[in-house]
């Protein structure tokens, strides 16, 4: 076991996954000679190679297009998006031929290819670096969407991600890249794409979350219990999509209400699908109203106010109680 | 059926007229009157300054991420200096000199890496666009607001900007592709300072130069040597000339060097020598010009003495005005998002105001 934050834990992921399999190769902005903007690359080109740790012209849309060629080919490419905010760029490719081509060919050709991107709000950063625009991928079929929480689940979902054989969306939530570190083991580990996990057991409300957002809704469902003898359950999405409905049903079966937490805007967000499922399957288990804390239909302000943009725990446990209250 | 080769009308020239010493090729000198002579040098020393200054504010912390602009002015002021008001300028997004001489307040341009929206507020009466972030992609709108100009029978012309690792993005093709097709008075000028972040120019693009990619696009490349405001200027110049008169658009490539890192968050040790950069700060086009200034009698040492005093007191007063207007109303992004705004909005900022409000954060509402 070592402990690790997130960034050295995804640099593990990628060593590892390319000593097991000569087929992952991966292509971004500055992720070669520079390791990175992040440094989530460190020391990858050195150990692999310029051929498989490569250093591209500055064009998403070439990164991700010539990715599906490779995935065509056989080879097993895992690309950079330096931030979400640039996979627009890529976004015909895709939309227009990630997510279809397996379909397309009726099984002929897989797109066994992941693309990882920073995500999220939290580092002073300019325009276009802070979103959080996973429902915009969880929307198109075809895809997978997974965002991890922490630095165990980060290398294990990417390597998950990697082996997998259709396509995923891999979000990475830099606001708390380096954060904290955790005990991450030794031996390769993986966790099933599509399972969410309880983070903390309770009993009296549901806290539903994913990302960076977690440690907000952790620290909710802790203030929850100490100051107010709340006892909170916490859910990690972890998948965003495909979603996995069993685990937050059954734990709303089990409290009977539920606060939904993300970063990204409100209006047709992972929120307004996961109350969905909730009315479908745990609509008689109710006592309350949903409740959703999320970001605004706006855009991302500019750094001088994130902080007060991004939901945090105040907000969490003011819906929690409004919703106790019911 | 023969196998022969295709004539096709290429022309790539390259334009310097001031050495890396000052010395002036005077068969290529234009024949430019002492105050504008001035005014450059002027702006391309506020420019620096002011790059000097927000290095230092982002050091201390006064500002966020910033993106110097050391070595590139002659790029900046050269292209922009000879426009019409109202001609428009497109900037990539490190292009404070052409704000400066555009109208940009110092406040404004600081707003802008101190986090604050109003560094993107365009002042009144300026026709410019503000710091695009997503590389090449204020390419296309260089064309459209030339087009735009076309179909309004104006003599206005464009002039916008791009960096060497922005003409690798599709944005970059498709915009020459529809400037060239549509025939608009757009002038495109690529700041080629050797490096997108790590890449260096090399491995951008297998193309010998920037410049030739004009020839894909049937109109005229020219390469200059963008440490040398002259060069700028002469061939900026030139293709606004021929924009203005209707023969569409022009592509040129400044050489340059990005002097200081890619942003404060960079390391450039990781990737470039020492020695590089040290071969570059020879090539300096700000004493480079002020020795051509000298030798003209245009500038003396009273004179550049009362321009640094002239220039520290306007950049004083900038960044004590950006101080003096720190506060910020988080719930203002609900304001401008929509000319119409939905009552569902206005639910959602009255939830946030009152969130900020429980949180002890002053909404000013
Ligand atoms: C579409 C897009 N991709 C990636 C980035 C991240 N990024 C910011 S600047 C930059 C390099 C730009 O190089 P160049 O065009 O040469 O401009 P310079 O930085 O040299 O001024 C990159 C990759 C971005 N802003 N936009
Ligand atoms: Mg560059």
């Amino acid at each position: 076991m070592a402990q690790m934050n997130m960034v050295k834990a995804i640099n593990l992921a990628l060593r590892e996954a390319m000593t097991e399999d000569d087929g992952v190769i991966l292509l971004g902005e500055d992720i070669g000679q520079d390791e990175g903007v992040f440094r989530v690359t460190e020391g990858l080109m050195k150990e692999f190679g310029e051929e498989r740790v490569i250093d591209t012209p500055l064009a998403e849309g070439a990164i991700v297009g010539c990715a599906v060629g490779m995935a065509l080919y056989g080879l097993k490419p895992v690309c950079e998006m330096q931030f979400s905010g640039f996979a627009y760029q890529a976004y015909h490719q895709i939309e227009g031929h990630m997510s279809r081509y397996r379909n397309r060919t009726r099984g002929r050709y897989n797109m066994g290819m992941v693309i990882r991107m920073p995500y999220g709000g939290g580092i002073r950063a300019i325009e276009h670096h802070s979103e959080s625009r996973e429902a915009l991928y969880a929307h198109n079929p075809g895809l997978k969407m997974v965002i991890p929480s922490g630095p165990r689940n980060a290398r294990a979902l990417l390597i998950a991600s990697i082996r997998s054989l259709d396509p995923v969306i891999f979000f990475e939530p830099k606001g708390i890249y380096r954060a904290f570190r955790e005990e991450v083991p030794d031996e390769v580990e993986t966790m099933p794409i599509g399972r969410a996990v309880v983070a903390r057991e309770g009993s009296d409300i549901t806290l539903i979350s994913y990302g960076a957002m977690l440690r907000p809704t952790m620290e909710a469902a802790e203030d929850l219990s100490e100051e107010e003898g709340v006892s909170a359950e916490v859910v990690d999405l972890l998948t965003v999509s495909p979603m996995d409905t069993e685990t937050i049903a059954g734990s709303v079966a089990k409290t009977g209400r539920a606060v939904v937490i993300h970063e990204g805007p409100r209006t047709c967000g992972v929120g307004a699908e996961v109350t969905a499922r909730l009315i479908e399957k745990s609509f008689f288990h109710l006592e309350a109203p949903i409740r959703r804390i999320t970001g605004y239909d706006v855009h991302f302000p500019y750094f001088a106010s994130e902080q007060a943009f991004l939901p945090n725990a105040e907000r969490i446990r003011h819906a929690a109680r409004e919703t106790l209250a019911v | 059926m023969p196998r022969r080769n295709i004539k096709i009308e290429t022309r790539v020239e390259y334009l310097s007229i001031l050495d890396d010493r000052g010395r002036v090729d005077t068969a290529l000198e234009p024949k430019l009157d002492g105050d504008l002579l001035l005014y450059m040098y002027r702006m391309m020393l506020l420019t620096r300054r002011l790059d000097e200054r927000l290095l230092n504010l982002q050091r201390q912390g006064r500002i966020g991420t910033y993106a110097p602009i050391r070595g590139q002015e002659a790029v900046q002021i050269g292209s922009v200096v000879g426009l019409r008001k109202s001609d428009w300028t497109v900037q990539a997004f490190r292009e404070p000199g052409v704000s400066l001489h555009r109208g940009w307040s110092i406040n404004r341009i600081i707003k802008f890496w101190g986090g604050y929206e109003e560094g993107c507020a365009v002042p009144e009466g300026v026709n410019d666009t503000p710091i695009a972030v997503p590389v090449a992609s204020q390419l296309p709108h260089i064309t459209g607001i030339a087009w735009g100009m076309k179909i309004r029978k104006k003599d206005d012309v464009v002039v916008g900007f791009v960096g060497d690792g922005g003409t690798s993005e599709g944005d970059f093709h498709e915009a020459l592709t529809f400037a060239g097709v549509f025939k608009v008075p757009a002038v495109f000028v690529i700041t080629n300072n050797q490096w997108a972040i790590s890449i260096p120019r090399h491995k951008q693009t297998a193309s010998k130069t920037l410049a030739q990619k004009a020839v894909g696009y049937g109109f005229d490349g020219i390469q200059v040597d963008g440490n040398d405001v002259l060069a700028v200027y002469v061939a900026v110049q030139e293709a606004v000339d021929r924009a203005r008169a209707g023969k569409g658009p022009t592509l040129i490539e400044a050489v340059t060097y990005r002097l200081a890192m890619h942003t404060t968050a960079d390391d450039p040790k990781k990737y470039r020598s020492d020695e590089e950069v040290k071969k570059w700060e020879k090539r300096d086009p700000v004493p480079r010009f002020e020795k051509y200034l000298r030798d003209k009698g245009v500038l003396d040492d009273k004179t550049v003495a009362e321009l640094e005093e002239d220039i520290a007191e306007r950049i004083r007063k900038g960044v004590a005005e950006h101080e003096a207007t720190l506060d910020v109303n988080p719930v203002e992004c609900f304001d401008y998002l929509y000319n119409e705004v939905p009552a569902e909005l206005e639910d959602q900022r009255a939830e946030f105001a009152a969130a900020l409000e429980r949180e002890g954060v002053g909404t000013g509402d």
